[in-house]
């Protein structure tokens, strides 16, 4: 008759482990929770941010939630969460929030370790991904066609590099589409004859990291503000935020948390030592 | 005494299959009545002509065409159909009248395993393998319509074997015994008598198989390229409906999240026409 009670128990605790990993049992019911949302593209490095400062304070909740920059601007505007996030600068309306910028991010232009081409101009990268500059042999390489590679509608990235780099141009429709930082490297990696932009943070040894206009991207070559494509990384509130969020901003701006920044392959907004 | 009890238990249990055998039906009315709700608006505030007819897919600058999607579709699941068709009849065919004991011991269950394989496998085998080979041998950044076809031609495969194999074998033994006593070979019968009296069968599950090629997306997003052209050639990259809804998914909201809602209409009612057009096939065969 009870044979399986010990079973059943040990699938009970299995399932309390799993469940309290999301969220650390004793913070899910004080009141020192922290809502966050918004971009994809950001929600990664605030997860990892939450994760260190949860530690240090074993009593706060620090939800973070994505759902896209534009989610997260209405989000922080109707007050729904205590922190918005956004990978693009606002515009209209909601200059209402109150802009707290954490970090940079570098978009690489990205091509395979094999092409020599090590230099673009932005216009070049523009034609390429508008369909005008079709094969490498226009950028002093083989007759070859370019398989330029670019992200899905509605990515941050996306966004931003249509912003920053195409103008007011629309990216070809003959352009291949990832749907992932990763993927794109994926493909520029294995394919020789592609290029593609992904976050700096993302690029390795496996995919090289061409010169816009003469100026490698890099860490530096972006603070000091000679690399021009790069987007920032926004927390937005309306208002003046809690107590709690204001707590975890200070910690995301203070030394500890931009170095956690740094290592992740950002920028960091403000100079620390 | 028991007797009453007995009943009771009967009704019950009885209810409570009936009950479970209808909501397989409320699921499949729910998902209907979601995708219609999600997506339909969508068809009235653009136009059903800007979405079916449309060349250009721009979601967040108001541009809801998906016709290059729609052809993309049909492109691969032919792509599939002539690479997993033939291969897959002549399996069936061998399996039903080659095969001995044995062979069919081995291979009906290899079969099944293909089936079960998951198709992110089936992408990234296409995607380390498939891809560059392409790339290497015919041009292309090897992300194209073929590579595309080839990876649903592999994966159709299960389907349009089992059916075809069991549409053979529901031919009556009499058949073949009349032809081979009248002094044709092997061949000559299957060729000219079982395959088709078997017709109906085959070709429910070449349609099936469409279905099925039409549906996948996992896969298909890994080789396909993603492009938003139609391919011109079949080394060009091509975006089916499936990849187009997973693709965009995670960041769309508003009228996007609409637009990919409206996909999933128009992919619904080509797979509905698909299965509609095998049973209407296989019920032909049994009236017959």
């Amino acid at each position: 008759m009870a044979w399986y009670r010990p079973i059943l128990l040990a699938g009970i605790a299995l399932l309390s482990g799993t469940c309290s990993n999301s969220y650390p049992r004793q913070a899910v019911n004080n009141r020192f929770t922290v809502n966050i949302a918004g971009s994809t593209s950001v929600m990664p490095f605030s997860e990892k941010l939450a994760e260190h400062f949860m530690l240090d304070h074993p009593t706060f909740a620090i939800n973070v939630q994505a759902g896209g920059s534009t989610a997260g601007i209405q989000a922080a505007v109707t007050h729904t969460v205590d922190i918005g996030m956004s990978s693009r600068e606002l515009k209209g309306d909601e200059r209402a929030l109150t802009v707290i910028p954490i970090c940079y991010d570098g978009i690489a232009i990205v091509v395979n370790p094999l092409n020599p081409v090590a230099s673009l101009a932005l216009s070049q990268v523009r034609g390429i991904f508008n369909g005008t500059i079709a094969n490498w042999k226009e950028l002093g390489w083989i007759d070859r066609r370019i398989d330029a590679v670019s992200r899905e509608e509605g990515s941050g990235t996306r966004g931003a590099f249509e912003e920053l780099v195409m103008g007011g141009d629309t990216i070809d429709e003959a352009t291949m589409v990832q749907d992932s930082n990763g993927s794109v490297r994926e493909v520029v990696a294995t394919d020789p004859y592609a290029i593609g932009y992904l976050s700096l943070g993302i690029v390795d040894t496996r995919v090289t990291a061409v010169a816009i206009d003469g100026v490698k991207p890099s860490p530096v070559t972006i603070h000091e503000k000679q690399y021009k494509i790069v987007r920032p990384f926004l927390y937005l509130t309306m208002g003046t935020p809690g107590e709690a969020a204001q707590l975890f901003i200070g910690y995301v701006l203070s030394d500890a948390g931009q170095s956690i920044l740094l290592k992740e392959g950002l920028i960091p907004a403000y100079d620390f030592s | 005494m028991i007797f009453p009890n007995t009943a009771i238990k009967e009704r019950v249990v009885s209810l409570t299959l009936t009950i479970f055998a209808f909501s397989s039906l409320v699921f499949l009315f729910l998902i209907f009545l979601f995708i219609l709700i999600e997506g339909l608006p969508l068809f009235f505030k653009v136009g059903l002509k800007h979405i079916i007819l449309g060349f250009k897919w721009a979601p967040t600058r108001g541009s809801f065409g998906i016709f290059p999607m729609i052809v993309s579709s049909c492109m691969v699941t032919v792509g599939a159909l002539l690479i997993g068709g033939p291969l897959g009849l002549g399996c069936a065919i061998y399996l039903a009248e080659y095969a001995g004991k044995r062979g069919r011991m081995y291979l009906k269950p290899s079969l099944e395993l293909l089936a079960g394989i998951p198709s992110v496998v089936y992408g990234f085998l296409g995607v380390v393998y498939i891809v560059p080979v392409i790339r290497e041998y015919l041009g292309g950044s090897g992300f194209s319509l073929l590579a595309t076809s080839l990876v649903l031609g592999i994966m159709i495969l299960p389907t349009v074997i089992s059916i075809s194999y069991d549409a053979i074998m529901s031919v009556p033994r009499s058949y073949r015994e009349g032809s081979l006593a009248m002094g044709a070979t092997k061949w000559q019968t299957v060729y000219r008598v079982v395959i088709p009296s078997a017709r109906s069968g085959i070709l429910a599950g070449f349609i099936l198989g469409m279905g099925r090629a039409v549906g996948e997306t996992m896969a298909v997003i890994m080789v396909a390229g993603n492009a938003l052209k139609i391919p011109s050639g079949v080394l060009e990259p091509l975006r089916t409906l499936t990849s187009n809804i997973a693709l965009e998914m995670a960041y769309a909201g508003g009228d996007h999240r609409m637009g990919l809602f409206s996909t999933g209409v128009v992919l619904l009612i080509i797979i509905m026409m698909l299965n509609y057009i095998a049973n209407f096939v296989i019920r032909r065969r049994v009236l017959k």
